[in-house]
């Protein structure tokens, strides 16, 4: 099952990599990660997507609480949260789709962010699920590139004060 | 006023109560050397490689219960110290280790003697560190010193520019050590207690799977009590052995691969296994599906990522073991409603039961007039030194015979690779173990392979006057190898005979130390009282019957019931 944790640490030199080489010495898959810094700027978070059975989520997490310079990390599956991602996209866009391709962007509310006689590159920044969506769609006419960020993720403020 | 960094560093090992420390010199430490060579309370062994440096502060650490320092250069020194610090990782032992490094400079650089030695020990250190700036260079060292020694014990690396080493700094006051992100859990949380009280209570079959968490966290008085005071027999992992004394009717010895019929046994029949400080490590469970299979599992661990990891445990409780059981005996201490005897006479057909597996495959070996049989020289170590020697070992089938032959009865007397199984451990550990208790027999029980491994630190044992005594059961084969190539590759001993082999003996007297020999059972134990009375290294060569094999054993991937015997 598809996790997103959400990982404080300490912005030090080699941090990263202690998250990494973990995930690698210990045969966990990352499928998307995104890092940078807090409003605290000694302290960075890190959003990691990864698959695995609840044993597995499990010891990801303690393990990763393991490192020295992990703060927090939380199971976003576990609160309420918003999850973006960005992809660029380049689409092949000629006389007979140019039209076609320009609406799908519109319904998506994506962005063309670059334009040639050929193609168009579109920004989108949605969940994984509308990104793919968009991918489908454009599919048939023709995808060129896909660029994509890894997730990003923010808990939800409590709605009642 | 100001100091350099490398007094800075001498003052550290002061405040943190460091007497001894483990090394080799070059070009990166040389001014840290210079250094030493000026600071008369401390003592540095010269060891011959930089892996022993590592293996002997590994038992000094293990033997004393502090944190075990080593000291190396750059580049090929630091690369030297990585099987070391990788065992000690694994077995979770407190230590320290300094890397010199090229100056800050020329990081990056390929210069001369230069090694990413942080990212290389990264996946097997607790934690570490490159000091960049003077300034964290204290603070860097007393934070190595606490991660080292605090939660569940491990190495931790620093690695040491030589222009930070050199440079000029004020010595800023010890405080007491805050850190945000690391705050490891001591106390039980009274609940799970009561919890798991509550269930060894209604237990009729229970077991005590007792591992290296009890000898590091010093909690062996507390669960012999509570051992005793449920009766409860107990079970230990190679690294738990000596947590609860082997003589004591209810051990049932070591479990696992080459554990006794009866623990194993006992594993798989019991209704509660109490886990304290073990990890469910392969070697122990076997086939995970079939180990503890009707039981109810507590598992006591400072490590929250241990408890879970390889089976699914009812009633986990994070928390120091020793505190964690002493709340479990203040807990029946208090209840109203347990009675000792009224237990004791519950649990009755249980160990009748066991006693029944005792008597049917007792731990033995079968004995012969013209052959020394290594079991037979272990039990003679045991006899000879009264139970009392710190034991080290190699590994392979003399790891095993020691293990299951000395029967341990105290804490911090036997030091073995456990996790790791490094062949080469046993000897540096030897030295740093004496170092350690300078007035304790030590004895290395040795392979004839395994001893070639580090066998240069003769010269380190004979310089610090560490009278060491290496039993060499000596079979000519690396024996464990040789004893999986017998059981399941058909007898096709591929590269496991030790065609050349040094004479053992007159390699003793070329260091300077004494050699001694045995061919013949009667000669075993003239052997052991003339090396146990000589004040020097010994190297004992017992010439043992070569294809003699460690059982029980449970081939790898079988259930833990599924064992050879003898
Ligand atoms: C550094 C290292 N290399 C290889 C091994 C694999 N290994 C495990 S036991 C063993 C044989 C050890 O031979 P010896 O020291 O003579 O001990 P014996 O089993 O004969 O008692 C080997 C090669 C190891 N554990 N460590
Ligand atoms: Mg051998």
């Amino acid at each position: 099952m598809k996790h997103t944790i959400s990982v404080l640490l300490q912005n030090k030199p080699g941090v990263l990599s202690r998250v990494t080489g973990l995930f690698s010495g210990r045969g966990f898959n990352i499928e998307s990660l995104a890092v940078n810094q807090t409003l605290d700027p000694e302290v960075s978070c890190l959003t990691l997507v990864t698959t695995g059975p609840d044993s597995i989520i499990e010891q990801i997490t303690k393990q990763l609480h393991k490192l020295i310079d992990v703060i927090k990390v939380t199971d976003m599956r576990e609160v309420e949260c918003v999850e973006r991602e960005m992809a660029l996209i380049r689409v092949k866009a000629e006389a007979a789709t140019r039209a076609e391709v320009l609406r799908i962007v519109d319904i998506f509310r994506g962005k063309v962010v670059d334009v040639s006689p050929k193609s168009y590159a579109i920004e989108l920044t949605g969940d994984d699920k509308k990104i793919q969506a968009l991918i489908d769609i454009l599919k048939p006419i023709g995808i060129q590139e896909i660029v994509r960020t890894g997730t990003i993720a923010m808990a939800r403020a409590k709605k009642t004060p | 006023m100001k100091i350099t960094g490398t007094q800075a560093i001498m003052k550290c090992l002061k405040e943190q109560n460091v007497n001894v420390i483990f090394g080799f010199p070059g070009g990166a430490v040389i001014d840290l050397y210079d250094e030493i060579m000026r600071t008369e309370w401390l003592t540095h062994v010269l060891v011959r490689h930089e892996q022993a440096a590592v293996h002997a502060a590994d038992a000094y650490a293990r033997v004393r219960g502090e944190v075990g320092v080593a000291l190396v250069t750059s580049g090929p020194g630091a690369t030297n110290t990585v099987t070391g610090i990788a065992s000690a990782y694994l077995d979770s032992i407190p230590m320290v280790v300094f890397t010199g490094q090229v100056p800050t400079a020329l990081i990056g650089n390929d210069a001369f003697q230069e090694v990413d030695i942080v990212g290389i020990t990264r996946p097997c250190t607790k934690h570490n560190y490159l000091v960049k700036d003077p300034k964290d260079l204290v603070p860097t060292i007393r934070e190595a010193f606490h991660i080292a020694r605090t939660g569940r014990p491990g190495p931790v690396l620093i690695d040491l520019p030589k222009d930070v080493m050199a440079a000029m700094i004020t010595f800023p006051e010890e405080k007491p050590i805050r850190m945000r992100t690391y705050r490891p859990t001591y106390e039980p949380h009274p609940g799970q207690i009561e919890k798991a009280c509550q269930a060894m209570l209604h237990a009729k079959r229970p077991v005590l799977y007792i591992g290296g968490g009890v000898i590091a966290s010093n909690a062996s008085d507390e669960v012999t009590e509570l051992g005793r005071k449920l009766s409860i027999p107990v079970t230990m992992t190679l690294m738990g052995l000596g947590g609860f004394p082997g003589t004591d009717p209810l051990s049932l010895g070591m479990l696992g691969m080459h554990g006794t019929y009866y623990a194993n046994m006992a594993v798989a029949e019991c209704d509660l296994l109490i886990a304290v400080g073990a990890r469910f490590d392969d070697r122990v469970t076997g086939r995970i599906d079939a180990f503890a299979p009707e039981a109810e599992i507590i598992h006591i661990d400072i490590d929250p990522a241990s408890i879970s990891k390889n089976v699914e445990v009812d009633i986990p409780i994070v928390a120091d073991c020793r505190q964690a059981v002493a709340a479990m005996n203040s807990w029946f201490n208090r209840a109203k409603d347990f009675d000792r005897d009224k237990v004791a006479q519950r649990h009755e057909p249980w160990l009748e039961k066991i006693r029944g597996w005792k008597d049917k495959h007792p731990l033995g070996y079968l004995e012969e007039t013209d052959v020394i049989k290594p079991q037979f020289v272990v039990e003679k170590l045991h006899e000879l030194t009264h139970g009392d020697a710190i034991i080290t070992t190699e590994v392979g089938q003399n790891q095993m015979w020691a293990a299951q032959f000395y029967q341990f009865n105290k804490p911090r007397h036997f030091m073995t690779s456990g996790g790791l199984g490094v062949m080469g451990y046993g000897f540096p550990a030897a030295i740093g173990a004496q170092m350690a208790a300078p007035d304790k027999v030590v004895i290395d029980i040795a392979g004839d392979g395994s001893i070639q491994m580090n066998i240069q630190e003769m010269a380190t044992a004979r310089q610090y006057h560490c009278p060491v005594k290496i039993a060499i059961l000596n079979n000519n084969y690396l024996g464990m190898v040789r004893q999986w190539q017998e059981l399941f590759y058909d007898k096709r001993y591929s590269n496991t005979t030790l065609d050349v082999a040094p004479d053992f003996v007159a390699l003793a007297r070329a260091y300077g130390a004494v050699g001694l020999r045995a061919t013949k059972p009667s000669e075993v134990e003239p052997v052991i009282k003339e090396a146990l009375a000589t004040d020097n290294l010994v190297i004992m060569d017992f010439v043992i019957s070569r294809e003699e094999g460690v059982y029980p054993m449970v081939p790898a991937g079988k259930a833990t019931t599924e064992m050879l015997l003898v």
